[in-house]
């Protein structure tokens, strides 16, 4: 019992200091000077400066024309960046000791959970979520996992702060999806083939397009605001005809959809091009069996080069790596095909389109978030450190990683 | 197209060459990470009959008028990369019946047509220890093989040493994967683990006791018992116990095992080996570390940390790498060094990780691991430096045959992934129909 009270005290300490740092964050008045600066809005600035405050940039641009006030603290760093993105992740609500009670991203009770809040179950304080903070992250959109056919709702938090009420800033972003083998159920259970996944999915968008609010549901309730179009459906395919059974339903009900890991979109590029919608490349290393035994680490390069907008991530994992690191499957991904510049806007601004938050996040520009990553070098390379990490303004990461 | 066809008839014009033995051929110009020695930036590797006769700088190494030479101009060329602990080639080893099945040998179960051995090579790893799993406190006898093309049976694969017995170890794991609870004759505890193996120890020492006793009398011999012969192995130094250990205090406990015993040993995974090298480097037993982008994922892998590489060479211990593929994926061996580096190991340990030391804990030092005269030729070509992410292997070699050409189609398809790249056998080259794709199925 002393010993719970002494733990009791202890997180009440730390959980005070941390609410005097994160007050301090608003106005935490910084000047982030790089050798090169990747705004991601325009061309990079050498020897450039960002000047931040009240957890917004205040200005961008080369040191010869923004002058440093002296209040502010200076950090020095070879390539600064926008913070990055993780366009889909399941940490905050999967955590990493892997255990049942920190594994909150499925229910397995039934296969259409649409009502699944993310933000009943997010966890901003999550080992996983610090880890990736080092390494430049500031934003994931993270949520139920893509393992049952509707597993539930997806959020948008940054990687920085106290409690899930001020880390998260899109509490519902988009309902996970997910079409295939990964998702059938064995045993006589519905949905047991990809035919009775869509005909499941077909009969609940029927059934609340009829929907009239009387009494509640909360399932239809949120099938109502995707037929709206007000939420789109992240759709998780990897297989050509997974691609194509989710483009065809979407167009069937004209709703949203950002196809997910879609590791066989080579082989339907040009119909992935029509429809409009953006994808959210599988991690460039996931390993490459079961619905991925096709994927390549030329994808998102091939989608980027048939014109469609493509995002990173670091996925799901049910094991060991509990989390991949957007930042090195970015790398990656930038050293087959991809390139540089297209791999950071994969993991910043394009990322932010795709989430549809870059009007906060995802390039440094005056007057949005001030969400900075600070590298000792290339940061895509395996040696180079991320050596800060700014979120709304705050320093939330110091040291080399 | 025509570009394909003009790269796979070089391919098999080196090879043909290389594999007819006779004539040297000689890599010209590469920048050459020798590992034992300091890189030699203009270099000729000087190879024949499947060995290296010669690596030097240019201007000092002699070439004869029959040496074929191959312009390796820009290129980076180091060693096969030796990777300690894999399960490529689907090895299944000891099963539910028991915790200790030292009689199991992966010899054989390795399917050598298997992707995921032609991944290894497209990953520029030329000798690889494939292992049965950690799920037992002793899985079973594992094989050193050599990545060689063509294979179709294990025995293409093995490595022999001069009384013609293969190379190969045994596994062991401690920690929670081989707990089973409730799991019959497997333990409940660590230590009941310890104790189980300790009794098997013990055990074996009485099988050689009663050999010995019986001076070659065959009436006197106990009954064969291919356990305890391959732990009598074990306890003789024949065979090197790997042992799979995450945590701290488990890693200690196989110090403790390696103390009683006398067994010669190599820790697999280390998880927690930042918090004991000193300890590690005291025992002079070597290390081989798994490196893993987040941690958790398991309770006794919680504190794993990317700094295992520096803390093991800081303490003066013997470091190398492994995949564990697929927990870590064999094409991108490589990135295991990077990581090292960033996370504080030195450039030249991490390098040495990748290749020396592995050979040494496979005991394999004086014909694998390094480029010098005498060994194996076994060695890959890179695009540039072996520690950037932007570095592709371009070639794999083994025993002067080229295994990996990343200029040819289907090669590069396994390097890179799509349709049919985790077939098995999908890369079957034939140089003399010259169909590319006729391997397909």
């Amino acid at each position: 019992m002393k010993v719970n009270v002494k733990t009791q005290i202890r997180r009440y300490i730390l959980s005070a200091a941390l609410l005097v740092s994160f007050a301090a964050a608003a106005d935490a008045q910084i000047a982030v000077r790089g050798e090169t600066v990747w705004t991601m809005n325009g061309d990079p600035i050498k020897d450039g400066v960002v000047l931040i405050k009240g957890g917004k940039i205040e200005a961008v641009g080369p040191a010869s024309q923004i002058s440093i006030p002296s209040a502010y603290r200076v950090l020095m760093a070879k390539v600064v960046t926008p913070g990055l993105i993780d366009a889909h992740t399941v940490i905050g609500l999967n955590g990493y000791l892997n255990q049942p009670h920190d594994q909150m991203a499925l229910d397995g009770s039934s296969p259409i959970q649409p009502e699944l809040r993310a933000i009943d179950a997010y966890d901003a304080e999550e080992r996983l979520i610090e880890w990736v903070r080092g390494f430049g992250v500031t934003t994931i959109h993270t949520g139920h996992q893509p393992s049952a056919l509707v597993s539930g709702q997806t959020l948008i938090a940054k990687t920085f702060g106290k409690d899930v009420e001020e880390a998260v800033f899109v509490s519902t972003a988009m309902i996970s999806v997910t079409l295939g083998t990964d998702s059938t159920l064995a045993g006589g259970r519905a949905p047991g083939t990809r035919g009775k996944q869509a005909a499941m999915l077909r009969a609940e968008l029927i059934k609340a397009g009829n929907y009239k609010g009387e009494p509640r549901d909360l399932k239809q309730e949120m099938w109502q605001k995707v037929l709206k179009r007000e939420i789109p459906l992240l759709v998780t395919a990897e297989k050509a005809q997974d691609i194509m059974t989710a483009l065809r339903i979407a167009k069937e009900f004209n709703i949203r959809i950002i196809l997910d890991g879609a590791s066989e979109a080579v082989q339907v590029l040009a119909e992935i091009k029509a429809s409009g919608f953006p994808v959210i490349v599988h991690p460039t290393m996931a390993r490459n069996g079961g619905t991925r035994e096709s994927l390549t680490l030329e994808n998102a390069s091939k989608l980027k080069a048939a014109g469609i907008t493509v995002a990173l991530q670091s996925g799901y994992e049910g094991y060991v790596p509990k989390t991949r690191v957007l930042l090195f499957e970015a790398a990656m991904a930038a050293a087959n095909g991809l390139g540089f510049r297209d791999a950071l806007a994969s993991v910043t601004v394009d990322a932010a389109k795709i989430l549809g938050i870059d009007n906060r996040v995802g390039s440094l520009s005056v007057g949005k978030d001030a969400d900075v990553a600070l590298y000792d070098g290339d940061p895509f390379e395996f040696t180079t450190h991320c050596v800060g990490t700014i979120v709304n303004g705050a320093l939330a990461f110091e040291g080399k990683r | 197209m025509r570009r394909y066809f003009f790269s796979l008839l070089v391919l098999c014009a080196i090879a043909v060459s290389a594999a007819g033995q006779s004539r040297p051929v000689a890599f010209v110009g590469a920048r050459i990470i020798p590992i034992v020695g300091a890189p030699i930036e203009d270099g000729i590797l000087l190879i024949q009959n499947g060995k290296i006769v010669a690596v030097g700088d240019a201007r000092v190494v002699r070439l004869t008028a029959d040496v074929q030479i191959v312009d390796m101009k820009g290129k980076v060329v180091m060693p096969g990369l030796v990777d300690t602990h894999s399960h490529i080639g689907g090895p299944a080893g000891a099963d539910g019946s028991s915790p200790i099945q030292p009689d199991v040998r992966i010899l054989d179960s390795v399917n050598v047509k298997a992707s995921g051995l032609q991944r290894a090579q497209a990953g520029g790893i030329t000798t690889v220890n494939v292992m049965p799993g950690s799920g037992h406190l002793d899985s079973g006898q594992t094989l050193y093989l050599k990545l060689r093309d063509d294979a179709t049976k294990i025995d293409d694969l093995l490595i022999f040493d001069k009384d013609g017995r293969y190379a190969g170890g045994i596994k062991f794991a401690n920690g929670t994967n081989p707990i089973r609870p409730g799991g019959g004759s497997f333990p409940g505890t660590r230590a009941k683990s310890a104790a189980l193996v300790r009794e098997q120890f013990i055990k074996a020492q009485e099988y050689k006791a009663k050999i010995a006793k019986a001076a070659g009398d065959k009436t006197k011999l106990p009954p064969r018992d291919l356990g305890m012969e391959a732990l009598a192995e074990v306890l003789d130094g024949k065979r090197v116990v790997h042992f799979h250990t995450h945590r701290h205090d488990d890693i200690l406990t196989v110090l403790r095992l390696k103390q009683e015993f006398g067994f010669k040993l190599v820790l697999q995974h280390v998880s927690e080996a930042w918090k004991v090298a000193d300890q590690i480097a005291k025992s002079g037993v070597p290390s081989s570390i798994i490196m893993i982008d987040s941690p958790g994922g398991k309770l006794e892998t919680v504190d794993v940390s990317m700094t295992n590489g520096a803390a093991l060479e800081k303490a003066g211990a013997l470091a190398g790498f492994h995949t564990d593929d697929s927990i870590t994926d064999s094409r991108w061996f490589l990135r295991s060094a990077g990581m090292a580096v960033r996370f504080g190991m030195s450039r030249d340990k991490a390098l040495y990780g990748m290749t020396m030391a592995g050979a040494i804990m496979l005991e394999l030092q004086d014909r694998v691991g390094s480029l010098e005269a005498g060994k194996d030729a076994d060695f890959v070509v890179l695009s540039g430096d072996p520690l950037s992410v932007y570095t592709h292997v371009e070639q794999t070699w083994v025993e002067g045959k080229n295994v990996f050409d990343r200029g040819n189609p289907a090669d590069y398809l396994l390097a890179v992934g799509g349709f049919g790249a985790t077939n098995d056998k999908f890369t079957d080259i034939d140089c003399f129909d010259g169909d590319i794709q006729g391997g397909a199925r």
